[in-house]
Order: structure tokens, then sequence, then C-alpha cells
């Protein structure tokens, strides 16, 4: 098992809420402290582990929002209606509650700055995590690899992060919004779905080899690669992540 | 670490399921979750086909034509996805891996599953062959979506779902283990779901 044969197995360590902040109706980031942790790379995620007071016990995976800095990891969660695991983690979960975890996980869809770009990032609604990862590490090591954000929303209220995007923008970071369903009264800026026009107008050409990392819903997703494979640009060079209506 | 309770976590059992049909770790859902690392490829039937490769005397391919008049058969499995979701008594029709291999002498030990668009995933032979895995070519009565990794997906539903290849174009048979596309990427080499086995090292 080359690469991977000296790696210990992942065990399941006690994380602690330290702060829970609200980031739309619906979506929440929870930020642990984790004795321990190892570090990790951008677009990795954790197993979630919850137990019952009679032992059922139950897993999720989820996304790590946040840089690799010190012991916090911040997780970023859609609270879903008929969910069993996010509306315990967006509206139970208190600061000083423990829960388990491990981590990090995945070795694909990652980006460190030494791996350069240009960066051309896809998000369909809370895909936006593990970009925001990558969104992070680069201004946490002050790289100014060019990147460019283009985040499909719903409304502007339901864009995640909006106000931190904003403030990261420039040395770089380029963020366009596309606000599918509502704007608000001024708006300049996309307001359908995002389509091959809009990739083409906001990615960097074939010729500059941009790569490109997706994460939404699986139809946004499946639209938006066939739309870069379309544009000319190389499959090899667009990593997707998908999520279901169950999956994260 | 024993596991710690989560305090006011009650859970929600599935109902109706047989729990111990329910590997370690995952839940039930009526849905059929897509996970895929890259752009869907779309491969037209007419430039579609399967081949074995790799340590035998003459390798082996098949049309698409060739393939669809192969004995097929209709498999009823429970699908356990890396992710944690488990799909119970999914439905799909396709060739058994054994009448592929029918006749083929190979000292080979191990296989690797390869598929339109790079991926690859890499299983001990012994465990595609006996009836345990298919090459699929429809789902729920359908063919198979490309999405769901039409026109022909691997089924090997004793393992994880990534040992069962979308796209699946071939067989190479190795005296080697060699591993795939995420058992590089820090997944598990064999993909046990009773054992848990998700990551390198579990």
């Amino acid at each position: 098992m080359a690469g991977t044969a000296l790696r210990g197995r992942l065990t399941w360590q006690l994380a602690e809420l330290v702060e829970a902040v609200a980031e739309t109706p619906r979506v929440k980031t929870i930020v642990f402290d984790v004795p321990g942790w190892p570090g990790h790379r951008a677009g990795q995620h954790v197993d979630v582990r919850l137990t019952a007071e009679d032992g059922y016990q139950t897993e999720r995976s989820y996304s790590i929002a946040s840089a690799p800095v010190g012991t916090r990891v911040a997780l970023t969660v859609q609270r879903l209606e008929d969910g069993e695991v996010s509306p315990y983690l967006t509206d139970e979960l208190r600061p000083g509650d423990k829960i388990e975890l491990r981590g990090p996980i995945g070795g694909y869809f990652v980006w460190e700055p030494s791996q350069g770009g240009p960066l051309m990032l896809v998000a369909g609604g809370s895909g936006i995590v593990p970009l925001m990862a990558m969104i992070r590490t680069r201004a946490a090591a002050g790289d100014d690899t060019e990147t460019r954000l283009l985040y499909s929303s719903r409304s502007q209220d339901d864009a995640i992060y909006r106000d931190e995007l904003e403030r990261l923008s420039g040395n770089g970071l380029t963020v366009v919004h596309a606000l599918t369903e509502s704007q608000p009264p001024g708006w300049t800026s996309y307001a359908r779905r995002v389509d091959a026009e809009m990739l083409a107008e906001v990615s960097p050409s074939p010729a500059e080899r941009p790569r490109f990392y997706a994460c939404g819903p699986t139809p946004f997703v499946e639209a938006v690669a066939e739309s870069l494979v379309r544009l000319g640009h190389d499959t090899q060079a667009i990593k997707t992540e998908r999520f279901g209506a169950t999956g994260r | 670490m024993a596991p710690i309770v989560s305090r006011g976590f009650r859970g929600r059992r599935a109902a109706h399921v047989d729990p111990a049909r329910i590997p370690p770790g995952q839940y039930v859902t009526a849905d059929f979750p897509v996970l895929s690392a890259g752009p869907t490829p779309h491969t037209a039937l007419e430039s579609w086909d399967f081949s074995i490769v790799g340590e035998l005397d003459e390798p082996r391919g098949w049309t698409w034509e060739e393939f669809r008049a192969l004995p097929s058969e209709e498999i009823t499995r429970d699908i356990h996805c890396v992710t944690k979701w488990t799909k119970l008594d999914t439905v799909w029709r396709g060739v058994s891996v054994d009448t592929l291999l029918e006749g083929i002498e190979t000292a080979a030990d191990f296989v690797i599953q390869y598929s339109d668009g790079g991926y690859t995933t890499n299983l001990p032979l012994e465990d595609v062959t006996g009836g345990k895995a298919w090459v699929v070519f429809s789902y729920d009565g359908q063919p198979l979506a490309p999405e769901h990794g039409g026109p022909a997906r691997m089924l090997v539903p004793q393992h994880y779902f990534w040992k069962s290849a979308k796209w699946v174009r071939g067989l190479l048979l190795q005296s080697a283990d060699e591993p795939g596309f995420w058992e590089t990427n820090g997944y598990h080499n064999y993909g046990d779901p009773w054992q848990e086995q998700r990551y390198a090292g579990d």
C-alpha cells in the first residue's frame, strides 16, 4: 500500500464545543477544541459520532470549514428538517458539550498553497464549506494564488460567510455571487443558476490551466462539471464533491 | 476510548429494519446519493467495450452488444457507502464476473477495476469471484443512469461501495496488489463495512 501503509488508525477524539455561530437561518458554524488535533488540509472532512444514553450510535461526515490553525476545528452544518444528526448539532449542542470526532479524512478534494493555481472554486449552497477552508487557508498563509469563487445561493440571506468573503476579497481573490431565487434591490451580479456562459465569464480560460473544485448538491455539480468539460477544460483538473438529499 | 454519551441525543433508529443488516456507523437511506470525484463520463454504446487484461494468455473483450448477449441475472443486495449511508434491497441486473472469467487460467491474486475517467479500485481476485461481483447495466428495472455509473458499473456489495467502480471498462488481473484511486487517497485497502474499514489504518 504505497503512501498509506505507515499511517496509524484515526482514533475517535473528544471534541468540546467552544462556540456556535448562526450563519443563516438554516446554517450554523460549530467550533470545537480538539486537544492533539494534528492539523488538516483544506477540503478534508471529519467523521462525527453521537451516542445516545442507551448506547445507540450514529455517525456522519462533515467538511472542515476552518484553516488548519491550532487545535480549533470548525464545522458548518446545514439543518436538515428530517435529519437525525444535523438538528442535534445546530439546535441542541451547547458550549462545553463534548462529542466524538475523528479525522482529518480525505486526500483528493484538498488544496494547499504549495499546489498553486489559478484556483477556480464553484459552490452551490452549503457546498461552500470545504471551499471556504481553502480560501481561509490561503488567507492564513498570506498566499496570493489567483483564486476565483463563483458561489450560487438562493438569496443573499442564504449566502454563508458573506461578510467574511467580502473582507477577504482582493489580494488575488475574486468572489462572484449568483442569487437564483431572489435578489436585493440594485443587485448587479448574476441572478440565475450557474450555467456554461457564467462559468466561461468567471473562470480563467483553459489555456491558463485552472484547478477546479466544485462542491454542492448533485444536480448542481453535475451541471457545473459537464459545462466545464464542454468549455474545453481538462477533466483531470476538475475535482468534485457532491451531496445528495441525505448526503451530509 | 469508550464512547461518551452525547447529552440530549436520542437518535432515530430505523424502524422496521433488522439492526443486524446495518454495518457499524451506517444509517439507512431511501435516497440514492451520488459520489464521484470528477465529471461524469459519457461514453457512447458504439464505442464502449469491456476487457479482461493482465495476467492471462489472451486478453478478452466484449462490445456492448456482445456483453449484453451474455447471460445476466437479477441481483438484490444491500449496499453500503463509506460516507455512511446504507441502502437496503437494491435491485440490479448484470453479468456475473464468474461468467466473464469463465475458462480463464490466471496466476493473478488481485484485480483492478478500471473505468472511463481514470478511476481505479483494487481487490483480491477471490473477492470478485464465486458469486460476489457483477458488471451491472440496470438499476431498479431501468438502464443505469450516467451519474450512477451507466452504461455499466461494478457491483461488489460485500465491500464499501467505492469498491464498485462506476463507468467500468475492464478488469486488470495482477499478481501484486496495487492500491486504486481512493486507496491512495486515505481510504482503506480492503473496505469491509462489517469491520468498519473506512480509512487507512482502520
